[in-house]
């Protein structure tokens, strides 16, 4: 027992010799854990609504609006003799508005439908699913082949358009990846610095403390009683850090996400991390990054 | 290794060394082995500088020994070696029968916490406190609070240093900061102790309260092994002295037999035989008369 007091007491007054690069370092896991706080919901949401985007991939075929529900079963059954089309689905006008309903929740478009008055003015549509995803331009082509003037000309006169969910995909797709790639590798860097500076903030600490060390190894203390308070500054380094950075991120979603997602669906309906679990990644991280860095400095510098 | 010699003991293995030097005359093997003990022992740094080389030698229980020699004649290197920072190239380093460069590289700092080291450069932590410096020491080898507290203002009577437990080191005169050192070293009451140059850069009269300190700690039964070049200090202390020249011992001897004296005698007869009137204690604590033993 009294030992851990030796040692944590020898961290904090080795902690207040070199307050200033403590200080650059505490602050520095507050920046790296603060963007990890931030990075890492961002990066789940955005891989999540991937997924969602993928998993809707079908192709949208639009009637004229003053085409009959005859004329568009009539394009429904020649589109389901076109191979790699899985299924088909009718969506009448009444289902249109239903789903766009749906989709655009309670908030100020919503309330804007709820104002047509009876009229409906979304058109006929069918819904192609394809039994792969790959298929998807070759089962379009098929619906809407090039006439022989180069102009397209679809299989059936009621079909206005094809909305080919592809590319709304891809796109989002790219962003996504990007957005990951950059926010990952800003994420990886700052953990680097984390890293290197609380290793500094250790190095310094047993250059500010040579003296002590030498005397302490030639008296006969053992190695790891050397190590120990080298290894718990820089856990404090790194809980201070993470700690103070995870309450900000608490006020944070307080005070702005919270007040945000009532108003948003946006925000709402991405599923990402749960607050706790990312608390403790945080500080499990800054607990793995802060021993990391003052082990490798041990290694190098404390010849013992 | 805890040990108490008796006079006898001491005096036996000085007339042990005598018949050795006198005839080659082979001598029962003491029933404990030497406190230390060199055979053949070669030290040889990165580089190839041979600092020690052959040196072979054994030093008793309870025995007080001086290393002399020039600078760079392998005095400093030989209590490295003791400690274990240095390891010998060839031949053995004995401690208590123990060769140092086989134990385990664990054991090591425990082989230290038995030998009481004093350094040349003193090697007190300029922050602490003299009874900070001194609790230091018990404290990174795993001592108890209640025995620090016990132990340290105890050491500090022993070197007489009781009135300046809350100075630090830089507000000290050369030989008190010598006798933090010494207080550090003792302070767990090794069986053997080690001094570099206790006397160096000291006056006549703050050598001999060292000095004197010293022999106080050899009388309660700690082994002394003290290396220093101050030739005039050796041969009134009438001990056993090695001389070392370019690594290889050259001499091995005791100046003269020696009586038993207390303390204060011993302080008296040396200041008589150099010359120091006491008195010029140069903020030295006089060390009182020791408790008779």
């Amino acid at each position: 027992m009294g030992r851990i007091f030796f040692f944590i007491a020898e961290a904090f007054r080795a902690l207040r010799r070199s307050a200033s690069p403590s200080l650059a370092a505490i602050v520095t896991v507050v920046m790296t854990t603060l963007l990890l706080g931030v990075f890492i919901p961002v990066i789940k949401a955005s891989s999540t609504t991937t997924q969602n985007v993928q998993s809707q991939l079908a192709l949208y075929v639009y009637m004229f609006p003053d085409s009959t529900t005859k004329q568009a079963k009539a394009a429904q059954k020649e589109i389901n003799k076109i191979p790699h089309v899985e299924r088909t689905d009718f969506v009448s006008k009444q289902e249109g508005l239903k789903q766009l309903r749906a989709e655009v929740g309670k908030g100020a478009i919503g309330q804007g439908i709820t104002q047509l008055h009876g009229k409906n003015p979304l058109p006929l549509a069918v819904v192609v699913h394809p039994d792969n995803a790959n298929n998807l331009r070759s089962i379009q082509n098929a619906i809407v082949p090039p006439g022989p003037n180069g102009k397209p000309k679809p299989i059936s006169p009621a079909i206005e358009e094809v909305n080919n969910g592809q590319k709304a995909a891809d796109t989002i797709r790219t962003v996504t990846n990007a957005v990951k790639i950059i926010l990952s590798v800003i994420a990886v860097l700052l953990l680097i610095i984390s890293l290197m500076l609380i290793a500094n903030t250790i190095r310094l600490s047993i250059y500010a403390r040579r003296r002590e060390v030498e005397v302490m190894r030639l008296v006969g203390a053992t190695n790891w009683f050397i190590r120990w308070p080298f290894v718990i500054e820089g856990l404090i380094v790194g809980l201070a850090g993470a700690g103070i950075a995870v309450a900000m991120l608490w006020v944070g979603k307080v005070t702005i996400i919270d007040p945000l997602s009532q108003n948003f669906a946006l925000i709402d309906n991405f599923s990402t991390v749960g607050f706790v679990p990312l608390i403790i990644v945080l500080l499990g991280a800054s607990v793995v990054v802060s021993m990391i860095g003052s082990g490798i400095v041990l290694r190098r510098f404390l010849r013992i | 290794m805890s040990l108490l010699p008796t006079r006898r003991r001491r005096r036996r293995a000085a007339e042990d060394r005598t018949e050795r030097s006198h005839d080659d005359a082979p001598v029962a093997a003491p029933a404990r082995p030497p406190i230390v003990e060199l055979r053949d022992a070669t030290v040889v740094y990165h580089g190839g500088h041979v600092a020690l080389e052959r040196v072979s030698f054994g030093i008793e229980r309870g025995e007080f020994v001086f290393v002399v020699g020039p600078t760079g004649c392998g005095k400093s290197t030989l209590i490295r070696t003791l400690i274990g920072e240095v390891p010998a190239s060839s031949g053995q380093v004995l401690i208590a029968g123990h060769d140092v460069d086989r134990l385990p590289k664990r054991r090591i700092p425990h082989l230290r916490r038995r030998i009481g080291t004093v350094f040349q450069d003193f090697k007190l932590l300029p922050n602490r406190t003299v009874y900070d410096n001194v609790a230091y020491t018990l404290k990174v080898t795993g001592a108890g609070r209640g025995d620090i507290r016990r132990k340290v203002p105890e050491i500090l009577r022993l070197v007489g240093l009781q009135g300046k437990v809350h100075n630090y080191p830089d507000q000290l005169s050369g030989g008190e900061q010598q006798r933090v050192a010494i207080a550090r070293a003792f302070v767990n009451h090794p069986p053997l102790l080690l001094a570099d140059e206790p006397t160096g850069n000291l006056d006549p009269e703050t050598a001999i309260g060292i000095m004197q300190l010293l022999y106080r700690i050899n009388r309660t039964g700690t082994t002394l092994l003290v290396v220093t070049h101050n030739r005039e200090m050796v041969d009134k202390m009438r001990r056993r002295v090695l001389a070392l020249d370019e690594g290889r011992l050259v001499r091995d001897q005791v100046t003269a037999t020696y009586d038993e004296e207390s303390t204060s005698e011993f302080g008296v007869r040396v200041r008589a035989e150099m010359g120091v009137r006491e008195g010029h204690t140069n903020g030295e604590a006089a060390v009182s008369p020791p408790p008779r033993s």
